[in-house]
């Protein structure tokens, strides 16, 4: 008997000692908590975000707010799991371009048409808007505007003779090759060509640069016309002619990034940070080496009367449906998006609002920091040709089919035309579901 | 010592040359990138030995007011975090996963098979399946973000391991030891505690090894039930050093190093009862 | 006199199962709520068209899910490679582990440096582990380029996780370097307890070192090895974490296993019966591998 009772007495300690070691925090009661997901040191860094908050709470001291930083790779997950408890774990968060099809389907986002103001609508780039408007109905706050922009090494080029950048692909290659030959660097393209959405962002470069589309106006898969296979197989092509880097096909945007801030290639297609990190001399060997470049188009593109070609990468914050707190959480987006506060962080993110790229607000951003002359003009060129992936609930999926396509034609295992169609069925087969 | 003897002894430690090369080699070079700083790292070809070596990356994780970026200041916080998770997990299952282990191995009743096989077969499930449903029941009884969350869910897999593991241990133990203690008119329990328990410390000790380094190792879990320090481990606080925007492998690297070094310390602490032999003595005579 | 012994033996009896129960208790109380539930909840789910969201109606729809998966050619091709994936890592961890810690129990100098040592792999987080390998694998800055070239194995380095062929192999290695260290040192401790005295008379009869470790040691280790086999299986054959660390799958799918597809199945397309459905039909294939082991394992031996 006396052995049952040490054992319970242990039990019963061990039980206590897990419950006391975890639930150390208590939810403090009293002013409303939102809780924001965000990206993590894309644009802002979270040390900014906190002192928005901060001083958001000091002018509304009913509500406080929770901020969390992910990377990028797990906010989709996140989001996921969160909405499925009542109440959701995020009252509001931040999303990537592709995602409203999905979540609006998921009941996930909460319409906002009612709560803008004239002059929100008419203030921010109208693209920005596109991004969370579906329907007629906007599902969020544009928050970071970003596209793919073409960026390439000047003194490599100087090095090599070659007096401009390249303004089609197929003079890309030319230059890419007198580089290759010189000896100045062995493979003279980077690009991100893992299987992650990264590898659809270039190749939707690459198609809408030959005058195709992922969809045509009937909403079937056009990618795998002539004009897809073409890109395709011209990616296929500049690996094997060993002017792009064959370990592209495994390198996501931040292996780009160090690939060319070490100097290993001359070209390099990439979000706008690489730009910064390119001049930071505490991780770069090309300080004031990079410099940007229209991205280029196919010849049979710029015939047909295609002007540029990039892509939309740019994010959001959304409320989410089910929050209780939605005026709220709805004040603190409108503060994050209002034009004093984009205005005083202009060092680090692009505003939002067009009035701060015209006149003396131009002037007074680019001179913002020592990276703005080059990168808001590199913007204003680029931001207009940027294409929209396409825009189904589906995405996710679809997209794999297409990123899997893609590589199975850059690693041989299939024909570019057999992947594409192979992927083509499958965009049939979701959209029939 | 005989000749023959000494080559033999020779020839084995030879041996012990390509093992050890192929556990440090990894490691070393982890080690050396930890102390580089990041146009170093990048470098062709590799320099194995940084020729400017900094021990930056080690500092912003333990000064972490003087890091440049968040993730460095934070780790200590998450390494604590992962320090508690761990030991409690260990103990939990170790304590009650050892007594129904031997209960499943020992003792004949009725639902005894049944149980044994249940046990075994929740192991079969993925443990990202199970994530959605415990996310809904974690966060309707408003545990979510806190130490205590994971670890009730890292039992949903290390608790089955754990019994599992000691049973195959308890089966190892000799019938006899068992007996000669009935025999003297031993409980039921006072055989467990004093005389199985005892021989199997070994058994004890690994299993705690290993449910510690599964605790310690686990990464979707963490990342999902944890949003904020409070309850972050040393898993996601890695995962956080490489983000899109951000190129800080050989703070990674550091990290990592860092993230290694509890588990080499407890596995150290309790190097001698691993390896302890059983009393095979006690029933020789 | 006989009715009272009698009386005793069944008491003796029920306070064993009384025992047994108190003893289960504790356990089968936290398996009940975290462990049961979500494995029930997931089992129906998988019976239902269970689209993520909100405000999505879930449809029953039988064994659809099961037959779709069954049907799908991924789905087998998955199987196949995670198949390939559990038999090469679990026969080069067994194998490795047997190996060394014969090793470690022959004594050589150093040994408990050695035995010490082999913690430093398994205690690295697998994510530091995957990142690590993925940095080793880099096919610019790498370290295995690096090391090849300089041993002038190669004359130029080689984008290594591009390779449809070797990215798996890769994925291997890496995982075998970080989990072999348990089943040396699950191997090395069982070692340690097999009683001298049958070798040594083994020895005098004149059986030599390789008769005696086949013949004598490795029967007496049979358990440890089977715990080791099983445990070590059942994991590689759900292996995620070092997947999604080292190639996301890639390339081309080439080191999708089948864990990863029910992630991505669940979260990434929000198909979430599809995904429960997938989860049981691994735990099927786990089942019948452990039963298969299991007739091994235990034996009908001791109490009755």
């Amino acid at each position: 008997m006396r052995t049952m009772y040490k054992f319970a007495l242990i039990v019963l300690a061990i039980v206590l000692f897990a419950g006391v070691a975890g639930c150390a925090s208590r939810q403090p009661a009293g002013p409303v908590t939102i809780h924001v997901l965000t990206m993590d040191q894309a644009g802002l860094k979270p040390a900014e975000i906190d002192q928005i908050a901060r001083e958001f709470e000091a002018k509304n001291p009913d509500i406080k707010i929770v901020m969390e930083y992910q990377s990028y790779d797990f906010i989709h997950d996140k989001i996921v799991t969160g909405m499925a408890a009542n109440p959701p774990a995020y009252d509001a968060a931040m999303l990537d371009v592709i995602w409203p099809d999905e979540f609006i389907k998921a009941g996930y986002l909460l319409d906002v048409t009612d709560r803008l103001t004239p002059d929100m609508k008419s203030g921010m780039f109208p693209a920005s808007w596109n991004g969370v408007t579906r329907n007629g109905k906007v599902y969020g706050m544009p928050w970071l505007m970003d596209v793919k922009y073409f960026m390439y090494n000047k003194d490599m080029l100087q090095k090599a003779g070659i007096a401009e950048p390249p303004k089609t692909w197929e003079e890309l290659v030319e230059q890419a090759k007198t580089i290759k030959e010189q000896g100045t660097v062995e493979y003279p393209i980077i690009w991100s060509w893992n299987q992650k959405e990264g590898v659809v962002c270039d190749y939707a470069v690459l198609l809408y640069g030959n005058g195709g589309e992922f969809v045509d106006k009937d909403g079937k898969p056009a990618f795998n016309n002539e004009k897809g296979v073409q890109a395709l197989t011209w990616m296929k092509q500049t690996i094997d002619d060993g002017l792009s880097n064959p370990s592209s096909v495994s390198a996501d945007e931040n292996a780009v990034r160090d690939n060319f801030i070490a100097g290993e290639s001359a070209f390099a297609v990439n979000w706008l940070f690489q730009y910064s990190d390119s001049n930071d001399a505490s991780k770069s060997t090309i300080v004031g080496q990079a410099a940007f470049s229209p991205m280029p188009v196919f010849q049979a593109g710029a015939d047909a009367g295609v002007k540029g070609s990039s892509v939309d990468g740019s994010s959001a914050f959304a409320i989410m449906a089910t929050t209780p707190y939605p005026d709220q959480t709805w004040k603190f987006l409108t503060y994050l998006a209002s034009n004093e506060v984009q205005t005083k962080y202009s060092a680090e993110m692009l505003p939002v609002w067009k009035v701060d790229f015209e006149g003396e607000a131009l002037e007074k951003l680019k001179a913002a920091t020592p990276n703005n002359p080059v990168t808001v003009p590199a913007f204003l060129a680029q931001f207009p040709y940027a294409y929209e992936r396409p825009s189904v609930p589906y995405y996710n999926e679809a997209s794999a089919a297409l990123q899997l396509a893609i590589q199975e034609a850059l690693t041989g295992v299939k024909s570019p035309q057999q992947a594409l169609d192979d992927a083509a069925a499958k965009w049939v087969k979701l959209a029939g579901q | 010592m005989s000749i023959r003897k000494f080559s033999r002894k020779f020839f084995l430690s030879l041996l012990t040359l390509p093992v050890f090369f192929f556990i440090f080699f990894p490691v070393l070079w982890l080690f050396s990138a930890s102390l580089s700083n990041q146009v170093e790292l990048f470098t062709i070809p590799p320099h194995w030995i940084p020729k400017h070596p900094t021990f930056q990356n080690y500092l912003d994780i333990f000064f972490p007011s003087l890091a440049a970026s968040s993730v460095p200041r934070t780790f200590a916080t998450a390494l604590l975090n992962s320090i508690k998770i761990a030991s409690a997990v260990t103990i939990i299952c170790i304590f009650i996963g050892s007594l129904a282990a031997y209960a499943l191995t020992r003792i004949p009743f009725k639902f005894n098979r049944p149980i044994q096989l249940g046990i075994i077969a929740t192991r079969m499930i993925p443990e990202i399946s199970l994530v959605l449903p415990l996310f809904i029941i974690a966060s309707s009884l408003r545990l979510i973000n806190k130490p205590i969350v994971l670890i009730l869910t890292y039992m949903s897999f290390a608790l089955p391991y754990a019994i599992w593991l000691m049973a195959a241990y308890f089966q190892t133990v000799p019938v006899e030891l068992e007996d000669a203690a009935r025999l003297d008119g031993c409980s039921r329990l006072g055989i467990l505690f004093r005389v199985v328990m005892p021989i199997s410390v070994p058994g004890l000790v690994s299993t705690a090894m290993f449910i510690f380094l599964l605790a310690w190792d686990e990464f979707f879990y963490a990342l999902i039930f944890t949003s904020t320090l409070a309850a972050k481990t040393v898993p996601v606080a890695i995962s956080e050093f490489v983000g899109r925007y951000v190129v800080n492998i050989n703070g990674m690297m550091a990290g990592g190093i860092l993230a290694a070094v509890p588990p080499v310390l407890v596995a150290l602490i309790f190097q001698r009862y691993i390896v302890r032999g059983m009393t095979a003595g006690a029933v020789k005579g | 006199m006989a009715t009272n012994s009698i009386k005793r033996r069944l008491t003796l009896r029920e306070q064993d199962v009384r025992t047994a129960w108190l003893l289960l208790a504790p356990s089968l109380l936290i398996m009940l709520g975290v462990t049961l539930w979500p494995v029930i909840s997931t089992f129906i789910l998988s019976f239902f068209h269970a689209p993520t969201g909100i405000n999505q109606v879930r449809t029953f729809v039988g064994f659809v899910n099961y037959i779709e998966m069954l049907r799908d050619q991924l789905f087998w091709e998955t199987i196949e490679r995670t198949l390939y994936f559990t038999l090469v890592s679990v026969g080069l961890e067994l194998t490795l582990g047997l190996a060394i810690a014969q090793l470690i129990h022959s004594r050589p100098w150093g040994w408990k440096f050695l035995r010490f040592s082999l913690i430093i792999p398994w205690a690295v987080p697998t994510i530091v582990n995957g990142a690590m390998w993925r940095w080793i694998y880099s096919a610019d800055f790498g370290a295995l380029n690096g090391l090849l070239m300089q041993l002038g194995l190669i004359d130029h380095y080689v984008p290594w996780l591009t390779l449809p062929d070797m990215a798996m192999n890769l994925v291997i290695v890496a995982d075998v370097w970080h989990t072999m260290p348990f089943v040396a040192l699950v191997l090395q401790a069982a070692l340690a307890g097999v009683p001298e005295d049958l070798d040594e008379a083994a020895a005098v009869d004149g059986a030599n070192a390789w008769q005696r470790f086949w013949k004598i040691r490795v029967p007496l280790l049979r358990p440890a090895i089977l715990v080791a086999l099983i445990v070590r299986t059942v994991d590689a054959f759900r292996v995620f974490d070092i997947v999604y660390i080292i190639t996301s799958g890639g390339p081309a799918y080439k080191t999708l296993t089948i864990t990863y597809l029910t992630y991505l199945n669940s979260f990434a397309f929000g198909k979430q019966g599809t995904g429960a459905a997938l989860s049981f039909l691994i735990s099927t294939f786990t089942i019948i591998m452990a039963f298969v082991y299991i007739k091994f394992l235990y034996h009908p031996e001791e109490t009755q």
